[in-house]
């Protein structure tokens, strides 16, 4: 094509000029600009990949030679090895490598502090489904057949399944992990307590004090994808290993170190993720075991697990048993808060330094606490790891002071919504633990979910049977201090220009489906002016992009969203200057957008947007950009752990659920969840309604369908998984799911890229608390125990106190709420 | 044991030599590289491995391939025509009904089913047809609305001309949140 007929054509693929005088009359009081793309609802740049089956996950990549991998598992929660015999294994016939843990004798773990296990178990097994021994053979059913050839003696040691018995292990019984100083409990990952404020003096005084004892069951995330892994290590010594991972930067690092490599000589590549949900945010395994096997026979080697190898792997929400006080006074102030939480953590540390501080520092917003002490202990169990699931570590304590919100406004015959909004912690300020807080869009979202919801005419009016309850959370926009300590961005970027007017941007983001490489592209988009189609994104690829550091603590939108607007705002500035030199106008004169560069005075006057690019080329030469984001390292409290939860930005949530109870049952049928979010900016709503939909549905899961729960030993073995199937263990299907209704605020985040904040966990944590208090409005009973499934909501049913609480309940609330919906 | 299995697979005659034990599923996945059908839970439980055979979804992690001797397979693959997507494919990528993706072929082929059958279904009938495909990404109210956005697009398919049609039923690429409210 010659280049006149190319120009044309891109011409004409370029928007008309009156959407281009729409965009620079019209008023976007926030930015004073009108955006053309943010905000807009266009089709994700992986949409159409996806829908066609064209998508490439782990498991769909077959390499030439390649050998198939299988794992042997402790079949004991708790024991000693004391010999390994392989021989047999390795000679039958089809088998190329087989692996112990004397192969990789180095510990690994996400947090640097609490490295505590190794890909294979070196001498100990600590649940049922550790990784003992692997092998590589020529297909699947030659590597299952030589792991029943493997030979492993076992000394079985006493299991500790219960938190409690962990806790006060007997007088000479073998802890979990060898204690980190002497004299201390070994099967205690971290405790921490922290006070801010006179609790004590504040309960003494407080005109109401709420009590209560809650437990939250765990839950696994099971994404639909199950972990993949292929490793290759190559004759030129280089090892790369594909896998279905949500950190590749942080398996990186850990490959490098544990299989003693250059670093250097090590690539990851993340394809396309089915899912993930924090189930794959560190490494596993079989990510170690294929690339030892690899380096072991020199072929490429894929493991995929099982679905109940994915049960086992785990790494999901934590049991916790709380005790909640809440202090308040009569016209329903929040005094004091005193949260104790006993953390159920399973068998190795994965996260859970941060998940005991998580359990009580994030339940300081969006409510101002008069003072406020957590005392949060994580202890080892023999059970699979639990880990960071989707509103990691704050989904639980949300709970339970969200229904002990609700108690207290029970007891002060106050609408709980009006109780929430009186203890609005406010915007730009900092909470009592002294996070950093700015934009704040709580009052808006109660706003939201209240109207639309019909509150007023629902709350402690349906007719028995059936209720409505509210609940509010705060979650964060990824978090200031990086797992390991550095000092270098968070996140980066960088951005090629082609002279066709194609950009391509190398993100580091990893794209799990939340649809990180869709904000990239509609970033540079709005940026460079350029259409949407003509963005790619390469992602996740240690080898080809920078580093960012993962998609875990929901911090992807605003850290490579930054990243992007830095990297693209150079580029954008270019091009400017240079169109503005050839037209002699200021650059302040000039507009990229919908495929052209154009005179904000006058849109007629313009050029396509690859003729403006070959302007600036001509004029500073190759076109390119890197840009990168850090956080702010000074907004946190100056005490111990102070700056764990600190965040550059807070989402906030509030939901309205609607139940109905069947009293003779015990069943919960949820109708609906009204979910109200505080995204800051919508960056492509379609995309944050998806977050908030799936966020609202995996809470609801979780309150009402799912247990992550092992058998004891009267129930079967111990330690053994009760349902590791997608049946068994219930993830809802479209039937069971309720309606959702996601109503998005933007309060513009000063930070965040066009103001936008996290949309992909907080709006889980509301569900929960919003059912349980919506299940006291329908039948006037408190379930604090979850999940709320029909046994236990039939029990509660039988206190012959519940039918009066329920009418006490109506009678205190539904008067003054009556007469002033009369008054209008 | 290997044996040769012969299959009409998204229109081709294909024949492989697979492990008489494989199913349908393997058989598309590793024998004839058709990878977009995918693997989630290997026994029924999931979806994600719904394809079309005669017409009528099955589990093909669950169908041994030799069920599927000689019969028609519809793979998510063979869903487009040439060059441009199913709407069923395009309405998927424009309401952010494949998030991650992996759930949606078996969800396509189980939604194609039902337009098949019933090409105006209700939300429940949406519902009901969608009974056996897990997806834990969405909540599956932006996949109902995919579906009955697609539904309506082949409807104006039928009734006439196809540009009024789209028109009518397709929201503008660059509306704002503003523009839909």
């Amino acid at each position: 094509m010659k280049i006149d007929e190319f120009r044309e054509k891109q011409a004409a693929a370029a928007a008309p000029e009156a959407e281009l005088r729409a965009l620079v009359e019209g008023d976007d009081a926030a930015t004073d600009r009108r955006f053309s793309v943010i905000g807009t609802r266009t089709r994700r740049v992986d949409g159409i990949a996806k829908a066609t089956g064209r998508a490439v996950y782990t498991d769909d990549i077959a390499l030439p030679g390649m050998l198939h991998g299988k794992i042997l598992r402790s079949p004991h929660p708790h024991a000693r090895i004391l010999s390994i015999d392989v021989s047999e294994a390795e000679s039958l016939p089809g088998v190329h490598a087989v692996i112990t843990g004397r192969d990789m004798p180095t510990p690994y773990g996400i947090i640097p502090w609490t490295r505590d296990e190794y890909p294979l178990a070196l001498d100990r097994v600590r649940y049922i489904g550790d990784a003992v021994a692997a092998v590589a053979a020529v297909d699947e059913d030659t590597a299952i057949r030589a792991l029943d050839l493997i030979r492993v003696e076992y000394e079985v040691l006493p299991a500790f399944l219960e938190p409690e018995d962990a806790l006060a292990p007997a007088e000479g019984a073998v802890p979990i992990h060898e204690p980190s100083k002497p004299g201390r409990n070994g099967n205690i990952t971290k405790h921490v307590r922290l006070e801010f404020g006179e609790v004590d003096r504040l309960l003494e005084e407080a005109d109401v004090v709420i009590e209560g004892d809650y437990f939250f069951e765990g839950t696994t995330h099971a994404p639909i994808e199950p972990h993949c892994a292929i490793g290759y290590y190559d004759p030129s010594g280089k090892l790369t290993v594909w896998s279905a991972t949500q950190v590749p930067h942080y398996l990186h690092r850990e490959l490098a170190r544990v299989l003693d490599l250059d670093v250097a000589r090590v690539r990851v590549v993340q394809p396309t993720v089915g899912g993930a949900f924090g189930g794959k945010s560190e490494p596993f395994d079989l990510e170690f075991c294929v690339a030892k096997l690899s380096m072991k026979c020199g072929r490429p080697v894929k493991i995929l697990y099982t679905r109940e190898e994915v049960f086992y792997a785990h790494r999901g929400r934590h049991p916790m048993k709380m005790r909640h006080r809440l202090g308040a006074s009569a016209d329903g102030r929040i005094l004091a808060v005193d949260a104790q939480s006993l953390i159920d953590g399973g068998a190795y540390a994965s996260f859970g330094l941060v998940t005991t501080y998580y359990s009580g520092q994030l339940l300081t917003a969006p409510y101002a606490f008069g003072s406020y002490r957590f005392e949060s202990t994580r202890v080892y169990t023999n059970k699979p790891a639990c880990g960071p699931k989707r509103g990691h570590g704050s989904v639980q304590p949300r709970f339970a002071f969200e229904v002990q919100l609700d108690k207290l406004a029970e007891a002060l015959a106050i609408d709980p919504i009006e109780l929430r909004r009186r203890n609005f912690l406010g915007g730009h300020t900092r909470t009592i633990n002294e996070l950093r807080v700015q934009s704040n869009g709580f009052l808006e979202c109660l706003d939201a979910v209240e109207r639309a919801s019909g509150w007023k005419e629902k709350f402690r009016r349906l007719p028995y049977g059936r209720g409505v309850g509210v609940a509010g959370s705060c979650y964060i926009s990824g978090t200031n201090y990086p797992i390991y300590p550095n000092d270098l961005p968070q996140s980066a970027v960088q951005i090629q220009v082609e002279r066709s007017g194609r950009v391509t941007v190398f993100s580091g983001a990893s794209e799990i489906g939340q649809g990180s490489d869709h904000v990239v592209a509609v970033i540079v988009a709005e940026e460079l002016g350029v259409p949407l189609e003509y963005v790619r994104t390469v992602s996740a690829d240690t080898d080809l992009v920078p580093v960012d550091l993962g998609a875990y603590s929901s911090r992807e939108t605003f850290m490579v969203g930054n990243a992007c607007l830095d990297a693209a705002r150079q580029l954008r500035e270019k091009v400017v200057q240079a169109v503005g030199a050839a037209w002699e106008l200021p650059p302040s004169r000039i507009a990229l957008a919908r495929g052209w560069a154009f005179d904000v005075s006058d849109p007629t006057r313009r050029i396509p947007i690859s003729e403006a690019f070959n302007l600036a080329e001509a004029k500073f030469g190759t076109l390119g950009a890197v840009g990168w984001y850090n956080t702010p390292k000074d907004v946190h409290g100056a005490y111990r752990g102070g700056t764990i939860g600190a965040s550059p930005a807070y989402s906030f949530t509030a939901h309205v659920a609607e139940v109905e109870v069947d009293p003779e049952t015990g069943i919960v049928r949820v109708e609906k969840i009204w979910i109200a979010h505080d995204c800051g900016r919508a960056l492509n709503p379609v995309l944050v309604e998806g977050q908030m939909e799936g966020s609202a549905y995996m809470g609801f899961a979780e309150a009402l369908m799912e247990a992550q729960v092992f058998k004891d030993a009267d129930h079967g073995r111990a330690g053994l998984h009760n349902a590791p199937s997608l049946l068994d263990y219930r993830i809802p299907t479209s039937l069971d799911t309720p309606a959702l209704e996601a109503i998005i605020v933007e309060s513009v985040d000063p930070e965040g890229p066009y103001g936008a904040k996290e949309a992909g966990e907080g709006p889980l944590h509301p569900s929960i608390p919003a059912i349980a208090n919506a299940i006291f409005d329908a039948v006037g009973v408190r379930v604090d125990a979850l999940p709320f499934s029909p046994p236990r909501v039939w029990r509660a049913l039988q206190d012959p106190g519940a039918r009066e609480r329920w009418e006490r309940a109506r009678r205190s609330v539904a008067a003054p709420a009556m007469s002033e919906a009369a008054a209008d | 044991m290997h044996a040769i299995v012969t299959l009409t697979v998204n229109g081709d005659r294909r024949q492989a030599g697979v492990p008489t034990h494989y199913t349908l599923l393997e058989t598309l996945r590793y024998a004839l590289g058709l990878t977009g059908t995918k693997q989630g839970c290997d026994k029924g439980d999931c979806g994600a491995c719904t394809v079309l055979l005669d017409g009528e979804p099955v589990l093909a992690c669950l169908t041994p391939v030799w069920e599927a001797e000689g019969r028609e397979v519809l793979t998510v693959e063979g869903l487009a025509a040439a060059g441009e997507p199913h709407p069923l494919q395009a309405a998927f990528g424009d309401h952010g009904a494949a998030q991650c993706g992996f759930c949606t072929p078996g969800v396509l082929m189980s939604a194609h089913a039902l337009l098949l059958r019933n090409p105006a279904p209700t939300r429940d009938e949406i519902r009901e047809a969608l009974g056996g495909n897990l997806c834990r990404c969405t909540g599956y109210t932006k996949i109902y609305e995919a579906i009955e956005h697609a539904a309506a697009i082949l409807a104006a398919r039928d009734d006439g001309p196809a540009d009024a049609g789209l028109a009518a039923t397709f929201e503008p690429a660059g509306a704002t949140q503003e523009d839909r409210s």
